[in-house]
């Protein structure tokens, strides 16, 4: 069971980034981080099979980030829409050094 | 008085009440200025600095007590608490104090009231928060005066950074953004070096559990590092002190800080804050490492760095249009003269040094005081902008006299006392460096004597000096206990140097010196 | 430990003898701060109208005042006494009058004591330092008891002509706190048991000096004077410091009576005695302006004339010579040093004799003649002749004075008619306006005239006894003595005492000369001062003209301190050599020492030296008086401009110039400059600091180009850095 649940893991993960590098809308940009957390806490749930507990509270632990996150991240997002009229990753450069 | 103090268990509580009462009365302040919200500038002024000055004065009053309770021969720390905090790496809170930092302290809680007093009509925005970071800042300068533990020590250094950097940055004058900045780069550039320094020996040290060891007394007694390691660490706490000190070429912050502070931000870093780093070296740099500090090369270096200091500090001051300007350049002068007296190892000299460590902080202290109150009657800090002023302000005239007077080391004054002490003792084993410093007699009256000259002499020639009212009975207040302090250790200092005796012994021995003891004294009176 | 035969009597009071003054300057200081000070607003920023109406409390401000009241300019309205004057006129004088009597009182009752060692007053432990242990502890015997006696008594008599003179100053209390300040620091300074005591009234006795000097501070060249006798004064402070560094390093100890015992363990004449009495003498060139540091004194005389004949004539300057003297149980045993003293000596007292012989300004002649009269001392504490020194001290202490005293009447007289006659334009110190003066003043010409033959060395007049013994020292240790075989500059030193003593011949011609210029100008020929002053010219009240008696009868006698015994074997008036006896226990060891081998003049060669002595100060008195025509002098615009060698006698060598050249424009302009602006402004803040912050900032410029601001681009570099740490992980493993 093990190595299904890490290519299954990996496999999302791997979705996760290809959407991070190529999509330009910011919302899907961020789902697909939120996919690769989740990708991670499959292993982590998988692996604590094998190492104990700790896998599993570092879970909770992401989720509770991940949640943290999403609430923050969709703010921005949205007072970057209300202000710009448009989430489009690149429209947005203002950090550009 | 030894007795009472003791019935009332006042070593045992003291220290923690000193740290404490500023921190409350930080709180309070917070508060208070958050609640005033609508009242008028002038009630919130007076709301705030009357608070101030109201822990300001328990505060001193509280600390007095140090002066009799403490045993100044004892080998042990007095005082001392030793409270847990972060057990699991080794931290804990640990204060106590020996002759050396009593004085230290007993100077910070008598100078703060007096601070208070200073900006008592010259603070007029934000007063609250203002009166909050001095009060912060003092809880910080007492911490690091008491901390045992090299952690504790790093946070309460650092915890009077910010202050300083907001009282400078806010309340400074026109460049005090540059200096304020100026003023922290330099000084974290050092204390982070002596951090990294700090975890080293703190892991070094660490016994068989794995647990780090910061507490002090353990670090002296086991610190055994390699030559090279001792070397590199004493190198991190050198540039921390260094700076703070400060000595040549570490000083360029020290003009700027002082020209753009505010009169209660000078006095703070004139009076106090730069005995930090000569503290320093007493406390933790040369102890921790007597190999480093006793190595031939590290100690000429810092001669030759004490000497330069000393010659270059009194001949910058000279030429300095700007009468602040002037007392920050012969702060490095003086500093100078502490840093020889420490390195020179001999028992005069480190008790000169911790003489001259005070003296500078109640004349420099006065100095800036009374500058204050004449670029608040002038609104100008430029020599050249004087003259004559010792018509229309006598006692102004006089009391910058006396200082001028300290400052200069005239016998009789508390500045011969200490400059004397350093010299004599450092002839002894550094007979070149001692003979050039000595010079200092001469610039010093050459540089003071001359602003004071262009200041208070001379003709009366400028219409708007002619109006100048002399100070009120506030500012006369203020000034007395300095004054009285300045005479007090020119003719008795016996006092305090019996109370630093012991410490300074200590040191010397540590250093491998040799000890000496103090030899009987004639009864007052006897002929012979 | 035996009792001191002085602990039971009035000598254990002697803490009171500086005391007393101490007590006058606090009650003076505070009537004068009192009368000055008027509390400023409760905020300095307000502007409030309500304290206006003060403005004419600062116009009777002791601090301050009119600024320049005895030379006055401008000022025609009324002199307004100070509302304390009458107090002060009471303690000032009074605190010296008690100190004086409670001198004489231990002096009697040291007469009566057998004393053997110095009587030591412990008052309390000063600076306790591990082995360093001082305390603050008075010292009497012979030579502190001498030199307490002609402090107050000369101070008490100057004392008491101020009253007449600075009364209707408008800081005339002030004057007084600093006069009486003056004292209290002198009496330390003779009394200290200690070098350091001693040092704490050395420095002191400057800062009165100091304060003295700019007591009209108003005016910027006083202040100058002012600032520049402290300054050149702490030239030599630093000297005496290194000393007593040095002492402490080697004897480890710092009480004269532990060194006494402990200065056989130094090899004498060597290095390091040598250099420790050369850098005490530094010291005492500054207090004493010896070459190279004696021109603050004549720009002292900025300050009020009672000032100068206290502190720059009779006591303060003369420091340096006691200072030697109680240093003789080091200097004896360094004859290299004491030739060094006795030359520089020798030189100033004839350089500054050349200077005196064409200044116009009746005190800086004064003030010439007083570094050159110390010049004198000097040679004879250096050659060891240190009871022949004190012995000039103290007549020179008695005829400056009076001199000093007596220039100050005239002055006051001068100020007095010009004042009356509004006239502000003319100086009333510059002796081209005075002449004739004698039918005004006659008693003060008569008594000046007693001085001046005083100074000049005419028997029996007593400056004639103290020179003769100190040029007798000079000759007789150029054989046989110590000095005469230590070398010095590659000379030997008995070459350099024949130099020494001729230099010093030809110095006394020249005081002579001078002295008597300065008499015919100033006395003898038409008056100068105008018709409109001239009914207002008189003797001075008496309070002023009584001191001067006093001294005028002690510069004639004063000689019978100490008559040589060629003399009383000639004529017997009086007992020979007291004061000799009376220093025996402090500086006789040393002074037998010093003459080591050498043979007692015999009587003939002494009557020669006496004869040659008196001679020269009568030749002098005569050329001057036939060479100058004081009668030619009819208006202040008649006198001939100086030319050649003249001229630069006038502008005396040009050594303040030379000095502000070579030192003084250098230091500034290189702190300034160098310092300054190139090291600490260039190199450190600049280069180093700001360098540092401007690399910095080209590293952030840097880094700054790869933030394109596009969340693309960075989620790729992010990836592509993830899958390399994989990689390197990987093959780590």
């Amino acid at each position: 069971m093990l190595a299904e649940s890490l290519a299954l893991s990996a496999a999302l993960f791997t979705i996760g980034v290809v959407g991070v590098l190529t999509r330009r809308n910011a919302i899907i940009v961020f789902m697909c981080v939120e996919l690769m957390l989740n990708a991670v806490n499959l292993s982590f749930v998988a692996l604590s099979k094998v190492y104990g507990a700790t896998g599993q509270v570092f879970v909770i632990f992401v989720m509770t980030v991940a949640a943290a996150e999403a609430a923050v991240g969709l703010a921005i997002i949205i007072s970057i829409f209300r202000h710009k009229k448009s989430v489009n990753l690149q429209d947005i450069n203002l950090l550009r050094g | 008085m030894t007795a009472m103090l003791n019935s009332m268990g006042y070593n045992g509580w003291i220290l923690t009440l000193l740290l404490a009462l500023p921190l409350i009365g930080a709180v309070m302040l917070a508060v208070q200025g958050s609640t005033a919200g609508t009242a008028d500038a002038a009630a919130k002024v007076s709301s705030a600095r009357k608070t101030a000055l109201l822990f300001f004065l328990v505060e001193a009053i509280v600390s007095l007590g140090l002066w009799w309770s403490v045993d100044y021969s004892s080998a042990e720390w007095q005082a001392a608490v030793t409270v847990p905090w972060i057990p699991a790496w080794g931290v804990y809170f640990r204060i106590g104090v020996d002759g050396i930092a009593v004085l230290l302290i007993l100077l910070t809680t008598c100078l703060m009231p007096l601070t208070v007093l200073g900006s008592w009509t010259s603070i007029k925005e934000k007063p609250h928060a203002f009166y909050a970071m001095l009060l912060l800042l003092t809880t910080g300068m007492l911490g690091v005066f008491m901390s045992l533990d090299l952690v504790l020590f790093y946070v309460f250094w650092e915890l009077m950074l910010i202050p300083m950097y907001l009282i400078i940055g806010i309340w400074g004058g026109q460049r005090r953004l540059y200096a304020s900045l100026k003023f922290f780069l330099f000084t974290m550039l050092g204390s982070l070096l002596m951090l990294v320094a700090i975890l080293y020996i703190g892991f070094k040290t660490a016994g068989a559990d794995g647990v780090p060891v910061f507490a002090y007394d353990t670090l002296v007694q086991s610190g055994n590092y390699p030559g090279n390691a001792a070397l590199w660490l004493f190198g991190a706490f050198f540039i921390a002190f260094a700076v703070k000190v400060p000595m040549w070429p570490f000083h360029t912050w020290l003009p700027d800080a002082h020209v753009e502070a505010p009169t209660a931000g000078s006095v703070v870093l004139a009076s106090i804050m730069l005995k930090m780093g000569t503290f320093g070296f007493i406390r933790f740099a040369l102890p921790l490492f007597p190999y480093a500090a006793t190595h031939p090369m590290v100690k000429s270096t810092v001669i030759v760095l004490a000497v330069v200091g000393i010659v270059y500090g009194a001949l910058v001051s000279m030429v300095q249009p700007d009468f602040k300007k002037l007392v920050a350049y012969s702060s490095v002068s003086h500093l100078g003269v502490v840093m020889l007296g420490l390195f020179a190892f001999t028992t005069q000299s480190v008790q000169g040094a911790l003489l001259v460590n005070i003296n500078h902080g109640i004349s420099t202290g006065a100095l800036f005081l009374l500058i204050g109150m004449i670029y608040e009657r002038r609104h100008s800090r430029q020599i050249a902008d004087f003259g004559g002023i010792a018509k229309v302000m006598p006692m102004f005239a006089v009391m910058l006299t006396i200082v001028a007077l300290s400052s200069i080391g005239v016998p009789g004054t508390n500045g011969f006392v200490g400059e004397f002490l350093v010299l004599i003792g450092s002839f002894r084993t550094q007979p070149i460096a001692a003979v050039i410093s000595a010079t200092v007699v001469i610039f010093a009256a050459v540089y003071l004597l001359w602003a004071l000259q262009r200041i208070i002499y001379n003709p009366l020639a400028r219409p708007e000096n002619a109006a100048l009212k002399d100070l009120n009975m506030r500012e006369v207040g203020l000034l007395v206990p300095l004054i009285i302090g300045i005479f007090w250790i020119g003719f008795y200092p016996k006092p305090l140097l019996d109370r630093t005796h012991a410490a300074a012994t200590r040191l010397v021995v540590q250093m491998g010196g040799v000890p000496e003891a103090n030899t009987t004294v004639a009864t007052p009176g006897e002929g012979r | 430990m035996q009792a001191h035969p002085l602990a039971e009597t009035v000598a254990r009071l002697v803490w009171f003898l500086p005391l007393l003054p101490l007590i006058g300057f606090l009650i003076n200081g505070a009537l004068s701060l009192k009368s000055a000070y008027v509390a400023g607003p409760a905020d300095p920023d307000g502007h409030d109208g309500e304290h206006a109406n003060h403005g004419e409390h600062q116009d009777v401000g002791g601090h301050g005042g009119t600024g320049h009241d005895a030379h006055g300019h401008d000022d025609h309205a009324p002199a307004v006494r100070h509302k304390f004057a009458a107090i002060t006129s009471i303690v000032g004088p009074g605190v010296m009058v008690l100190s004086f009597g409670l001198a004489l009182a231990i002096f009697f009752a040291m007469r009566g004591a057998e004393m053997h060692n110095p009587y030591i007053n412990t008052l309390f432990s000063w600076m306790p330092a591990g082995s360093l242990q001082l305390n603050a502890a008075l010292q009497l015997d012979a030579l502190s008891m001498v030199m307490v006696l002609v402090i107050t008594g000369v101070g008490m008599l100057i004392h008491i002509f101020s009253v007449g003179y600075m009364q209707d100053d408008p800081g005339y209390p002030r004057y007084f706190a600093y006069l009486n300040l003056f004292v209290f620091f002198m009496l330390l300074l003779v009394l200290g048991a200690n070098y350091v005591v001693t040092f704490v009234g050395w420095e002191g006795v400057g800062l009165c000096s100091y304060l003295l000097i700019g007591f009209w501070f108003s005016e910027k060249a006083n202040a100058d004077a002012g600032k520049k006798a402290f300054i050149v004064n702490r030239i030599g402070d630093f000297g005496f410091m290194v000393a007593m560094f040095m002492i402490f390093a080697h004897v480890g100890s710092l009480d004269y009576v532990t060194i006494a015992e402990r200065a056989g363990s130094f090899a004498p004449g060597g290095l390091v005695v040598t250099a420790i009495c050369l850098f005490l003498f530094l010291g005492c060139a500054g207090k004493s302006a010896q070459i190279p540091l004696y021109t603050w004194l004549p720009d002292a005389m900025a300050g009020p004339t009672p000032v100068s004949a206290l502190i720059h004539a009779a006591t303060m300057v003369t420091a340096g010579v006691f200072l030697v003297a109680r240093s003789s149980m080091l200097f004896s045993i360094a004859p290299v040093a004491s030739l060094t003293v006795a030359l520089t000596g020798a030189v100033t007292a004839i350089f500054a004799a050349t200077i005196g012989l064409k200044q116009w300004d009746i005190k800086k002649v004064l003030a010439y003649s007083t570094v050159s009269q110390l010049g004198y001392m000097f040679v004879g504490v250096g050659v060891g002749a240190y009871t022949a020194g004190v012995f000039h001290l103290i007549t020179h202490a008695f005829f400056k004075a009076l001199l000093f005293l007596g220039s100050g009447s005239v002055i006051y007289v001068m100020h007095r008619a010009y004042h009356a006659t509004h006239n502000h334009g003319d100086d009333a110190q510059d002796m081209r306006n005075m002449g004739g003066m004698k039918q005004f003043m006659p008693i003060t010409w008569t008594l000046m005239w007693i001085a001046t033959l005083a100074i000049a060395g005419v028997p029996p007049f007593s400056g004639f006894f103290s020179k003769d013994e100190i040029l007798a020292a000079v000759f007789s240790r150029a054989h046989g003595s110590p000095l005469a075989d230590a070398t010095l500059l590659g000379m030997p030193g008995s070459t350099v005492l024949y130099l020494i003593w001729v230099l010093a011949l030809a110095a006394a011609l020249l005081t002579a000369i001078y002295m008597t210029r300065m008499m015919l100008y100033t006395f003898h020929g038409p008056n100068r001062t105008g018709d409109a002053a001239k009914p207002h010219l008189a003797e001075a009240p008496w309070v002023m003209t009584g001191p001067l008696v006093v001294l005028g009868v002690l510069s004639l006698a004063g000689g019978w301190l100490n008559l040589p015994k060629v003399i009383t074997d000639l004529i017997p008036v009086g007992p020979t050599a007291t004061l000799e006896h009376w220093l025996e226990p402090v500086v006789g060891a040393a002074t037998s020492r010093v003459a080591g081998g050498a043979a007692h003049l015999s009587a003939t060669t002494e009557e020669l030296l006496i004869g040659t002595a008196v001679a020269i100060a009568i030749a002098g008195i005569a050329i001057a008086w036939t060479r100058l025509k004081p009668a030619a002098l009819t208006t202040k615009n008649a006198a001939v401009p100086a030319t050649g060698i003249q001229r630069v006698l006038e502008n005396k060598w040009y050594v303040d110039e030379a000095y502000d050249a070579t030192v003084v424009k250098p230091i500034y302009g290189a702190s300034k400059g160098v310092l300054w602006a190139g090291v600490d402004v260039g190199i450190i803040d600049t280069m180093l600091v700001n360098g540092t912050a401007a690399l910095a900032r080209f590293f952030g410029w840097v880094g700054s180009q790869l933030q394109t601001g596009r969340v693309g681009t960075y989620a790729w570099l992010l990836v592509i850095g993830a899958v390399l740490v994989l990689r390197a992980f990987a093959r780590a493993s």
